[in-house]
């Protein structure tokens, strides 16, 4: 970095790209040392299964605590133009549902939410 | 594609967000700590380039002066009053270090912070370099945090490849330098003058200060040493300006302050709230309150080194100066909550049985002292404690604090000060009626009787004692030793027609009077 | 700068410390970490001084005077926490106190007599060690008294450099030891005994006066070491029969308590009785007992002969570095003046 004007470019850069991947759907997963010991990895690797063999273009985002560590694992799932949602105390199968009931037919997973994150 | 949203709360309605104010954990859980770009879309490095490109380094001290900012390792020294010794400390190489040996049992605000937004402290990191002339940084982390390693160690080559670190950094001409040592899990080497011992490859042990790490610290060069989530809030003031950051919090303690909730609590985590925010909204507002509705007893604050408070204290606004005057101290901001069936004594016992078995050995009184403070809470809670007992603790909780070389020593018996000044009944409880209040203390738990009238010989009660102390055949009325009955209370749900009760119970329900009665008669007998 | 110390008003340079000003002064402030060799520990904690408008006590080894000081070195709340650091110390050391060697020159004792500890309030458990190191010819290691004043320790390193020992294990478990807990003549360990000197209880004591005499009893002696040309001051511990029992140095001395092995542990020839106390002459293979007398003269005659006979050059000199100066001046001066030859050396020059 030599420069003012080059830091500044590469966020307008990365702002965009993030902008543009705004307008795929995206699964975040909390992988934080309490996220992990709850059973974050395990999740992930069923998501990833889970979006190929359904075929899904998903961008999988991981993230650090957010701070609920007593709901973790924990899994937000953002649909392109609409309210970010978390899911918490999450197993395997219930990991699978948000991909099915969520992510496909863009019912939120009523027994599993925690929040909504309005912007 | 219309989604059922109707009815479910949003973040800013959950009572654990509503009172938060997410300042140094704003990237946690939003952006990807493994990747640089992710930290840059969010304004990461912008403060970097403009300290480097528009301010001198006394400015940034002066800056970070005027924020307020205290130290959020514990002791909660003015960072640029620090950093301003540093600077003015002669010596052509400085070093600049971040301790995130974060160490107190149920503490981990710093390993949120180094797994969720790492390149946020190596800015703060970089920007402290170069305000006091450092080109060269040491992270201190310890080794039971692999996940906050890897991704510190991701970060530092990610800012290296972006030219974020090394030379030249943005055309300023300034250089700098970062390398990470992990620390071998002894507590003792989160004091500064042991971290430094401990990178130089020596034993990590404490020396005596002066001298300052600011005049001879690392190497015997001029070093300076704050904490993770001090470095964390660097960015910050440079980019929202210490104005800003000095609106938030109180008077004498600015910003805010990141929280481990832990303990029985509802909902344990990471909060951070504005300084001045009292125990009971952390508490009862972000924590959900007590488990199972349980009564609040106290909340432990600070780690070892802190103290209990009790529920008179919950409205207490929390900053560096109140807490110490209540008897416990900021610490690096582990909250452990307590309810009625939490022993204060074994509380007091568990933290210092920590310090002690983490006491380095050099001095005298930390040594030996929480030793033997150790032995006398051991016996207040085998029920073997004599009245002379509190006297002896007060005696040496007084000479460990005043006479111990390092901080750990200084504040290990701000354990047993804090309960012995705030829950000195429960001391009075073990030593004189041979009770422990809150249910804990196993030796002083009254034992189990087997009601004779119920008793059908089934011998189950038999087979679950696992020390063997009930006697009796089948088919025929079995009886416990109570003398050896040490009330694990392995027998009580075995029974299959409720004979078993614990002994405290039959003065409070008429239908055990029989028991009562016979017990009399043997006295007399 | 001026500062003031029990009331006294005292004169100091800026870079003393507190104790080197009290110690200069003749004000004994206790310590059992402080060597004017060292670099200040601060581990004991004995020498807590108060200073006027500083709320807790600060170690006198550890804090710099400045101009104006005013510090009290024995004020009742500072008697009252030395005694309890010597309980402390006492509670996890075997009072042997009645048959230790060490007795009358411990300073452990001293204190425990200075501030009056007649009982330990805090008995507990004591660190385990399994018995008494014996482990080497000149020196016993006796953990079982050690206070962990680290001196032994920090001498080893610090002055003579070769870290033989260092703790092992943390907080009440911590220990001296060697790496490994190997025997001291299997590590770098050079028997200077610098350490042994300095431990200021039992913990290490010299062989040769264990069992011999009670520290009172013994007279002291002051001596130039006789093995080379070092030179250095050594202090005699000779019990009534005049035995020496053990040899030990003051660090105010011109080699700063400082000696080799030779000079520690290597002067028990002196009560040897195979040593020669009258002359030898060999006739016939065989020596005879002989007077001095009878001796020089046999050396001067045979001297003269060979110088008659083959010249000074057929002589060279040889002196030994247990000579002192004048002896070797005078032994080149008869070479050259007398034999008529430059032919002298000295084993020192080696």
């Amino acid at each position: 970095m030599r420069s003012v004007a080059e830091l500044d470019n590469l966020q307008k850069e990365v702002q965009s790209k993030l902008e543009k991947q705004a307008e795929q759907a995206q699964l975040i997963i909390g992988m934080g040392t309490c996220g992990i010991s709850a059973g974050a990895k395990d999740i992930l690797t069923a998501l990833e299964t889970e979006l190929e063999e359904r075929e899904l273009e998903v961008i999988v985002k991981k993230t650090g605590c957010i701070g609920l560590c007593e709901k973790e694992p924990l899994v937000d799932v953002k649909l392109p133009g609409e309210t970010r949602v978390t899911y918490g105390n999450l197993s395997v199968e219930d990991a699978r549902r948000l991909i099915s009931e969520h992510l496909e037919n863009g019912n939120i997973v009523r027994d599993l939410v925690v929040a909504k994150m309005e912007e | 594609m219309a989604t059922n949203e109707e009815n479910i709360p949003s973040y800013q309605d959950l009572d654990f967000y509503k009172s938060q104010r997410r300042l140094a954990l704003a990237n946690c859980g939003f952006i990807d700590p493994e990747s640089i770009e992710d930290y840059i879309a969010s304004d990461g490095y912008q403060a970097l380039s403009k300290v480097l490109t528009e301010m001198k380094p006394q400015e940034v001290i002066d800056e970070v002066k005027e924020s307020g900012l205290r130290g959020r390792g514990g002791g909660g020294f003015p960072t640029g009053m620090k950093w301003q010794f540093a600077y003015d400390a002669s010596g052509d190489k400085k070093y600049i270090i971040c301790n995130a040996d974060e160490g107190d049992p149920g503490a981990f605000m710093d390993r949120g912070l180094l797994e969720g937004d790492p390149h946020s402290i190596l800015e703060g990191m970089i920007i402290g370099g170069y305000a006091i002339g450092a080109d060269e940084g040491y992270i201190y982390i310890r080794a039971e945090y692999p996940l906050a390693i890897k991704r510190l160690e991701k970060a530092i080559t990610a800012a290296e490849e972006k030219g974020l670190l090394g030379e030249d950094i943005f055309g300023s001409g300034f250089n700098f330098k970062l390398q990470i040592k992990a620390g071998a899990g002894a507590f003792v080497c989160g004091e500064e003058t042991g971290l430094m011992a401990s990178i130089e490859g020596e034993r990590g042990m404490p020396t005596p200060r002066p001298p300052f790490p600011a005049n001879k610290g690392l190497w015997d060069k001029p070093s300076n040493i704050n904490n993770v989530e001090t470095f964390a809030n660097i960015p910050i003031i440079i980019r929202e300006g210490a104005a800003s950051f000095k609106e938030l919090g109180t008077e004498d303690s600015s910003g805010t302050k990141v929280f481990a909730l832990t303990g029985m609590i509802e909902n344990t985590g990471l909060a951070e709230v504005e300084m001045g925010t009292t125990m009971r909204e952390i508490i009862f507002g972000i924590g959900g309150g007590i488990q199972d509705d349980k009564e609040f007893k106290a909340v432990q604050i600070g780690g070892p080194s802190g103290g209990c408070l009790p529920d008179e204290k919950l409205d207490l606004p929390i900053d560096y100066d109140s807490l110490i005057e209540a008897g416990a101290m900021m610490g690096s901001g582990g909250l452990v909550v307590m309810d009625e069936n939490s022993c204060m004594v074994d509380v007091a016992r568990f933290f210092l049985n920590f310090v002690q078995s983490e006491s380095c050995g050099k001095c005298t009184p930390c040594r030996e002292g929480t030793r033997r403070m150790l032995e006398i809470l051991n016996r207040i809670t085998q029920g073997e404690g004599e009245e002379e007992d509190l006297e002896l603790l007060r005696t040496l909780a007084e000479s460990v604090k005043k006479l111990s070389l390092c901080g750990l020593g200084k504040t290990a018996p701000n354990p047993v000060l804090s309960t012995l000044r705030y829950f000195e009944d429960e001391y009075e409880a073990h030593i004189k009626n041979d009770e422990c209040p809150g249910g804990v203390c196993q030796n002083l738990l009254p034992g189990y009787i087997i009601d004779y009238e119920k008793c059908i010989g089934c011998t189950y009660c038999i087979d679950a004692c696992p020390i063997d102390v009930v006697d009796g055949r089948l088919e025929e009325i079995h009886e416990i030793n109570e003398e050896d009955c040490n009330a694990c209370g392995a027998c009580e749900p075995e029974c299959p027609v409720d004979a078993i009760i614990q002994k405290n119970y039959i003065e409070h329900f008429p239908q055990y009077r029989h028991l009562l009665e016979e017990d009399e008669e043997e006295v007399e007998a | 700068m001026k500062l003031t110390i029990n009331g006294e008003k005292l004169e100091a340079t800026e870079g003393q410390t507190i104790l080197e000003v009290a110690q200069e002064n003749g004000i004994d402030i206790p310590n059992l970490c402080y060597s004017p060799e060292l670099k200040p520990e601060g581990a004991c904690r004995m020498c807590v001084v108060d200073i006027e408008g500083v709320a807790d006590p600060v170690t006198a080894c550890t804090t710099e005077v400045s101009a104006g000081m005013v510090v009290e070195t024995e004020t009742p709340s500072l008697k009252k926490m030395r005694k309890v650091l010597v309980e402390l110390m006492l509670a996890n050391h075997d009072v042997e106190c009645l048959t230790c060697d060490k007795a009358g020159d411990c300073k452990l004792q001293d204190y425990a007599y200075r501030y009056s500890v007649k009982k330990v309030r805090f008995e507990g458990e004591k660190t385990e060690f399994k018995g008494i190191k014996d482990d080497n010819p000149f020196f016993i290691r006796d953990n079982r008294k050690c206070i962990l004043c680290y001196k032994c320790v920090n001498l080893c390193k610090q002055v003579q450099g070769e870290a033989s020992i260092n703790l092992e294990n943390r907080g009440f478990d911590t220990r001296v030891t060697t790496a490994f807990d190997l025997p001291l003549e299997e590590i770098n360990c050079q028997f200077c005994g610098l350490c042994v000197n300095e431990c200021p209880t039992g913990a290490l004591m010299e062989k040769s006066a264990l069992r011999k005499a009670r520290n009172w009893e013994l007279k002291k002696g002051s001596t130039i070491c006789p093995y080379c040309g070092v030179g250095c001051e050594l202090e005699l511990n000779i019990d009534e029969n005049d035995q020496i029992v053990k040899v030990t140095t003051n660090s105010d001395n011109v080699n700063r308590g400082q000696t080799c092995v030779k000079g520690k542990f290597g002067l028990d020839f002196v009560n040897s009785e195979e040593r020669l106390t009258k002359p030898l002459i060999k006739e016939e293979g065989r020596f005879r007992e002989a007077s001095w007398e009878e001796a020089l003269d046999k050396v001067a005659d045979n001297f003269g002969r060979i110088r008659d006979e083959f010249g000074g050059d057929a002589t060279a000199a040889l002196s030994s570095a247990k000579c002192t100066n004048e002896e070797n001046y005078l032994m080149q001066k008869f070479m050259r003046a007398v034999m008529g030859t430059n032919s002298v050396d000295h084993c020192a020059r080696l």
